[in-house]
């Protein structure tokens, strides 16, 4: 199935909830409202014509504008197409609508953009650091990210 | 054995002092702690297989830090991990002694720059004997980090030695 | 066919479950496993709730060698300069992370890769994955307990390296396959070697095979161990060997093809439970066996037809994408290795995701453990084969 018929047929069922999309790019992508992305998840891995059955990447984002992201790369083994998703959410109110109900992958990747970016996943059901020790100050992946000078008494900075 | 069959055929004494029997011991028997932490590691794999046999010199893996005489940090210290180090390292016996392989270890390697989570250089949490440098370091640059350490053993004087502190 | 230890779905941890009568209370205990210890493969750190010498929950805390790739990677001032860290990201498969990166970074440019350029680098990743898999094979064996099959596959392993020292200088992290192109041309008598080696190590695959393969003690210790299934294995995005393993036949070679894999004879390897069931550790041990040969065969093949041609002529001057984003997915020796990049139109990259394969294998480790005992745990991480430099980055 082409971008453009996954589009249609996305914008056809949630309405608001797609927003813009470029489906002329090198790789074509939709963005989804934050609040609603399990919804529409589910449904693009249930329905048959789509069965987007392999979540292939989850990536947190720090976009220019300020605001922070995750870019969802899936993908269908059934019917061999894919998809990029979108979503986007405020420095300041940094909610998303977890996905790891629907894809058990979804699990780490969404710690680790919890670790990263400090994007909170609403309902994910074990939302903590990964990476990163427990008490590790700031979100490094953050573009405004400053090293800390000590951490536990250990110098960081060389 | 060619040598050694006939230098103890007539009452097998052999006279030296007490430091030099005892160093000549140890630095025959430097048990390692096996523990890798990265690239360097598979290097320090390489070292103990086939082609370049560590355990020639003595060197044999031991599993748990209670049994060991060096401790062999192979790898990207990170700080999470450098609390644990610093706790194996308390859990090893006296007389200890710490190989720092790699540039990671020695000061940060190629994460000396951005590396929010890496501990620039091991020597911040314990103390350490000898640096082996390389990115990763061969085996053979191993080897000869052992060889160096051999000598070090074999100068000390277990009455003179100082305890190393953190 | 044994039957497959999985925990009943009502299970309780109850005080009649001794079976001489008398009752003994149980208890839940945590165990600690890792981050020092011999059978984790590096600092993982596995946090075990058991029931005597039953797992009940697994929870694995990474995170240990976290090297902070990402970021190096934002604040590198070119796109070559990320190279040697996609390096040490899989410190056993430099090879394959490399071409990886260039593959994603080559799109975002639109170049055309020189023919022999193509050869050279199916050539090193497929000698690769066979190092990469000889660890693996060699670890799994100690793991084990068989310490023999560990000194043959190092050796063979250094020969393989030694065909990388001979090209570009390096044992471990080459450096060596760069956007556009490759570092070094191949050095003469490379070609002989390697044939050499290939003939040699068909020899060496047969020798482990007849003492670890088939060998009634390995297999009783893997046969039925950390069964995978297939649905899960997808709903947890698993790759490489380990969704081999559990009987999908799928391979990024082949089903969503880079470089010529297409244009040689080879095939795609899966598990058929031939010891016990389908997606058991043995057949993910197995998959990787299997594979090896494979990759012997795609070598032969490529350094016999390889073309003459210059290995830099299409090394970009200067790497300057313009705006956008790519996703690139290609086949390392433990799965789906993907670089999800952002460019503004700089010379560095604003954002290097790696997708590694590791990572995402080793989630689906507390849903393949449960109900086996304590010394099975340590066959289902072994065959899962983790590198923590790539579950961390
Ligand atoms: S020194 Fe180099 S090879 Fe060793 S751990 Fe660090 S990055 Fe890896």
């Amino acid at each position: 199935m082409t971008a453009q018929e996954i589009y249609d047929n996305l914008k056809a069922k949630f309405g608001d909830a797609v927003g813009e999309a470029k489906l002329d790019a090198l790789q074509p992508w939709i963005a989804i409202s934050e609040t609603r992305t399990r919804e529409i998840c589910q449904f693009l891995r249930d329905e048959p014509t789509f069965a987007f059955d392999y979540l292939s990447c989850l990536s947190g984002m720090d976009y220019p504008d300020g605001k922070l992201g995750v870019v969802y790369h899936l993908f269908s083994m059934t019917h061999r197409h894919k998809i990029v998703l979108r979503t986007m959410c405020t420095r300041e109110h940094p909610h998303i609508q977890s996905v790891s109900a629907v894809w058990g992958t979804a699990n780490w990747h969404e710690r680790e953009a919890y670790d990263m970016f400090g994007i909170v996943f609403d309902e994910h059901p074990d939302l903590r650091r990964i990476l990163c020790g427990d008490d590790y100050p700031g979100y490094p992946l953050r573009k405004d990210f400053k090293v800390p000078e000590f951490y536990n008494g250990m110098k960081v900075p060389y | 054995m060619g040598i050694l069959n006939y230098k103890f055929e007539s009452g097998n004494i052999l006279i030296t002092s007490l430091d030099g029997l005892l160093n000549w011991a140890r630095l025959s028997s430097l048990w390692q702690m096996q523990f890798g932490l990265a690239c360097c590691a598979i290097e320090m794999m390489a070292a103990s297989a086939s082609n370049f046999d560590i355990m020639r010199f003595g060197v044999i893996p031991r599993a748990t830090p209670r049994q060991c005489d060096v401790m062999i940090v192979s790898g990207t210290v990170t700080l999470k991990m450098a609390t644990r180090i610093k706790r194996l390292f308390d859990q090893m016996p006296e007389p200890r002694y710490v190989i720092s392989m790699g540039s990671c270890s020695n000061c940060g390697g190629p994460y000396w720059e951005h590396g929010y989570h890496v501990l620039k250089g091991v020597d911040r949490v314990i103390p350490v004997d000898v640096y082996v440098p390389g990115c990763p370091p061969r085996p053979e640059a191993l080897l000869e980090g052992i060889i160096k350490l051999q000598e070090k053993v074999r100068k000390e004087s277990l009455a003179k030695k100082t305890v190393p502190t953190a | 066919m044994k039957e497959s230890r999985t925990l009943p779905t009502d299970y309780v941890s109850s005080p009649e479950r001794t079976s001489s009568g008398r009752t003994l209370r149980t208890d839940e205990m945590i165990l600690n496993m890792g981050p020092q210890h011999p059978s984790t493969h590096g600092v993982l750190r596995l946090e075990l709730v058991v029931d005597g010498e039953i797992v009940v929950d697994v929870i694995p805390h990474i995170g240990y060698l976290h090297r902070c790739f990402e970021k190096h990677a934002e604040h590198m001032t070119n796109y070559q300069q990320v190279i040697p860290y996609a390096d040490r990201m899989d410190y056993l498969s430099s090879m394959c992370n490399d071409w990886a990166y260039a593959l994603a970074v080559e799109k975002l440019l639109k170049i055309e890769i020189p023919e022999r350029v193509q050869y050279i680098r199916l050539i090193m990743a497929e000698l690769q994955r066979i190092a990469s898999h000889l660890i693996a094979v060699g670890t799994y064996a100690i793991d084990m307990g068989a310490f023999t099959p560990f000194l043959w596959c190092f050796r063979d392993r250094e020969r393989i390296l030694d065909l990388f020292e001979m090209t570009c200088g390096a044992r471990l992290l080459y450096n060596y396959i760069w956007v556009g192109g490759v570092s070094h041309d191949l050095p003469p008598r490379f070609v002989e070697k390697t044939k050499d080696f290939c003939r040699d190590f068909r020899k060496t695959l047969k020798e482990v095979h007849d003492v670890l393969s088939y060998n009634e003690i390995f297999i009783k210790r893997t046969a039925n161990v950390g069964v995978l299934p297939k649905d899960v294995a997808i709903n947890y995005a698993c790759s490489g060997p380990m969704l081999r393993g559990s009987g999908v036949d799928w391979d990024l070679r082949r089903d969503d093809p880079y470089g010529i894999y297409d244009r040689f004879e080879w095939a795609v390897q899966i598990g058929k439970g031939e010891a016990g069931t389908v997606g058991d550790c043995w057949d993910r041990y197995m998959v990787r066996m299997r594979e090896m040969e494979e990759s012997t065969k795609l070598i032969e093949q490529a350094v016999a037809s390889i073309p003459e041609g210059n290995v830099q002529s299409a090394i970009p001057k200067r790497i300057r994408p313009e705006a956008g984003e790519v996703y690139v997915r290609s086949e390392s020796p433990r799965g789906e290795l993907g670089f999800y990049i952002v460019s503004d139109g700089t010379a560095s990259p604003y954002r290097v995701k790696a997708r590694a394969p590791a990572f995402v294998n080793l989630s689906v480790l507390s849903e393949i453990s449960r109900g086996a005992m304590v010394a099975d745990l340590v066959a289902i991480v072994g065959s899962v084969d983790i590198v923590l430099g790539e579950v961390d980055r």
